[in-house]
């Protein structure tokens, strides 16, 4: 489903990634962990179609076309979601304008008939239940106002509005309670099939106790420098990062 | 001082009255502005003494007047002995087809949805007799005419219904206002009058656009609409269809007048050419708007949705006379490129109990400059006034500005005003995030703005809203990105 090979990337001329390499396949998790600074985030950005970077080196195919050459709503369109570390507040827009919008974007995309106020409404409802999201948070503006926990909930729930191919959680875990976490995971789970990827980027081993890895991959120095299942995970939180860093860093 | 100035101009008046000399022979006044120029076009308009000389009063008074310096708005100084004051309504040259129009207008016109007859209309292309619009028009009139509903162009009115403008001109809008209602009273073209009869309530939305194709009201319109007791009326003027006009220097005159419990609601939609993306060019729009809530109960609504003009300079406002009256303003102001626009309205209460509401939505985009100016004053006597002023600034990208400058005067106690503001950005990171759920830019900013000024929009008739919209997207067009 998606094939990143050899990237190169930098912002404002300094090399954050330096030859990351990822296979995902249909149905498959992937968490992606590392210490602050190696590029997680970047990754992310430049999956979704972020401006600020220049891609100088690799390629990244998605579903066979390749993703570096499609304009971020594009990307959006053909199936890949991004939730956002920092989700932003869209001022006199309610979630349920802003949703139908886009739901029915992807839906043209997918040459299916726009839903009407009725159809969408109760599509709306039976997603809101799924994230246990407050109805009363749907005539709000975009995340105007949200606590950090409401804001993380109000993604999830975006995703599983727009059912995509393969979704980029970055850093969602971080910032949310117990209850919070458990509610995001759960979505997470119940949205997974055979036919969907996620990729899940994370800091803490926390997250991974409710979605559980297919792959564990380990980032540094913007690549992947370990990858395991999910065993690797339970090692890091463990034994922190210090190790994996003094085994690459002898290796150069 | 008064006194002595009536004398002057009493004497420079006589005097001038027999070096008059002109040539109405020809169609256009020279250039320049002068008492002859004053003279001038209130003789190519056949009008009675009196409206000539409250005319050359108002020119006189202009003289001693300067041009205001307050507004927040650049401009190079306008040479008022270079313009011409009137020119003969030319027949515009006919076009066969809407192949001969420009493709840039037509291209406006089909973002717009603007019905394919009413472009030809619009651009000026010849069409059929059985029109649909102009039979509608017709009806229109008749229904009209069985009401007792007057609705004409002021040159008409002063022709046929002098003792109601001689009563009301000016009244609102006194010629001494300000430099370009002085200026508008001297020499203004042509505009639009209207009389509600009591107890009447007007059926049909009465609209400048219906009387597109009678009259080119030219750059200095003049407008009088009075709601005589207990009647209603909801009136539009302009229309969304993008306005080329070879003057710059438009200065417009509208004055309202609401006896006790009648109601005027008064939506614009202000298009008109804003100057290329460099700056060069535009209309320069400086309007004197107001009305007067001078009977109890009485309500007076404005409502304006402003994209065009390079410059505007425009405070459609209400004084609140009657107890019990009501004014309200409802804004939209969109600048883009390098379009200033210095605008909001003023609200002055005089009777008890009187109540107003402003609703402003400024949006800059690209190098422009948005003013939001606003005075709410409460007079002594004005007992429980009330007034809620919400200013709003939304800016598209990081080069452009939004100001606000609120005036509180109040001289009563038992007044409550109520001020709330806010400034929003539509910036890159807005812009990821809605791409990243599939809009594309321009629907993430037409989404936003449409939010953002439902609270206007509401306020405008139903079909004037939807095309509203389209235009404000059209306006903001290529601004970010």
């Amino acid at each position: 489903m998606l094939s990143i090979k050899d990237l190169h990337a930098s912002i404002n001329g300094k090399e954050i990634l330096k030859g990351f390499g990822l296979e995902v396949k249909p149905g498959e998790v992937h968490a992606i962990m590392g210490p602050n600074g190696t590029g997680k985030s970047t990754l992310a950005n430049i999956l979704a179609g972020k401006e600020d970077y220049d891609v100088t080196e690799g390629t990244v195919t998605f579903q066979g076309k390749d993703l570096l050459d499609m304009a971020p709503e594009e990307r959006a369109r053909e199936g890949v979601f991004l939730a956002f570390q920092y989700p932003i507040e869209i001022p006199g827009v309610s979630i349920a304008n802003f949703m139908k919008a886009s739901l029915n974007e992807v839906r043209k995309h997918r040459v299916l008939q726009p839903l009407d106020a009725v159809e969408f409404l109760k599509v709306m409802k039976e997603k809101m239940r799924f994230v246990e999201i407050d109805e009363k948070l749907m005539r709000r503006a975009v995340n105007e106002g949200f606590s950090g926990g409401e804001k993380k909930r109000n993604e999830i729930f975006q995703m599983a509005m727009l059912e995509p191919t393969l979704s980029i959680l970055d850093e969602t875990d971080s910032g949310l309670d117990i209850d919070a976490l458990r509610i995001v995971a759960n979505g997470v789970n119940k949205l997974k099939n055979e036919n969907n990827a996620f990729i899940v980027i994370t800091h803490y081993q926390r997250l991974l106790d409710y979605i559980v890895p297919d792959f564990v991959h380990v980032m540094y120095n913007g690549r992947i420098v370990k990858s395991g299942g999910k065993e690797l995970a339970l090692e890091l939180e463990a034994k922190g990062y210090d190790w994996i860093k003094q085994e690459v860093d002898a290796t150069v | 001082m008064a006194e002595e100035i009536d004398i002057i101009d009493q004497v420079t008046q006589s005097d001038y009255k027999y070096g008059f000399v002109t040539n109405i022979e020809s169609d256009n006044a020279k250039v320049g502005l002068s008492e002859d120029t004053v003279r001038f076009i209130s003789a190519k308009k056949n009008e009675p003494e009196w409206m000539l000389e409250w005319r050359l009063k108002a020119y006189k008074a202009w003289l001693q007047m300067t041009e205001p310096t307050w507004p927040n708005v650049h401009y190079p100084k306008i040479d008022y002995q270079k313009i011409i004051y009137y020119a003969a309504p030319k027949p515009k040259k006919v076009l066969n087809s809407l192949d001969e129009v420009d493709p840039e207008i037509l291209e406006t016109f089909k973002k717009l949805g603007i019905p394919m007859e009413e472009q030809k209309i619009l651009a000026g292309v010849a069409v059929d007799v059985v029109m649909d619009s102009v039979s509608v028009k017709t009806t229109y009139k008749e229904k009209l005419k069985e009401l007792g509903i007057i609705f004409c162009s002021m040159s008409d009115a002063v022709k046929d219904y002098p003792e109601l403008v001689q009563k009301y001109i000016g009244s609102v809008v006194p010629v001494r206002d300000n430099y370009f209602a002085a200026l508008n009273s001297a020499v203004f073209s042509d505009g639009s009058f209207c009389y509600i009869p009591k107890g009447t309530r007007c059926p049909m939305e009465l609209s400048t656009y219906f009387r597109i194709n009678e009259a080119n009201t030219g750059q200095f319109e003049r407008t009088l609409l009075i709601a005589d007791e207990g009647s209603y009326v909801s009136y539009l003027e302009g229309c969304t269809a993008p306005m080329r006009d070879e003057n710059q220097l438009h200065a417009a005159v509208v004055e309202l007048v609401a006896m006790d419990n009648a109601e005027i609601k008064y939506s614009t939609v202000q298009n008109w050419y804003p100057g290329n993306k460099e700056g060069k060019g535009g209309i320069y729009n400086f309007v004197t708007k107001r009305g007067i809530c001078q009977g109890i109960n009485s309500k007076i609504s404005w409502t304006q949705v402003e994209t065009g003009s390079a410059i505007t300079w425009k405070y459609p406002s209400v004084v609140l006379k009657g107890e019990n009256s009501i004014g309200e303003f409802y804004s939209v102001a969109v600048t883009n490129n390098y379009q200033q626009a210095d605008t909001g309205t003023k609200m002055i209460h005089i009777g008890k109990n009187t109540r107003s509401r402003i609703v402003s939505k400024g949006i800059s985009a690209g190098k422009s400059q948005n003013s939001y100016r606003g005075l709410v004053k409460v007079n002594p006597n004005a007992e429980n006034a009330y007034n809620f002023s919400q200013c709003d600034s939304l800016l598209i990208g990081d080069r452009c500005g939004a100001h606000t400058f609120p005036y509180l005067e109040v001289s009563n106690k038992t007044a409550k005003v109520e001020h709330e503001a806010t400034t929003s950005k539509i910036g890159e990171d807005i812009l990821f995030y809605c791409n990243q759920r599939g809009l594309s830019t321009e629907t993430a900013v037409q989404l936003i703005i449409n939010g953002y000024c439902k609270e206007v929009f509401q306020h405008l008739p139903m079909e004037f809203a939807a095309e509203a919209q389209k235009l404000l997207a059209v306006s903001l067009e290529g601004s970010v990105g």
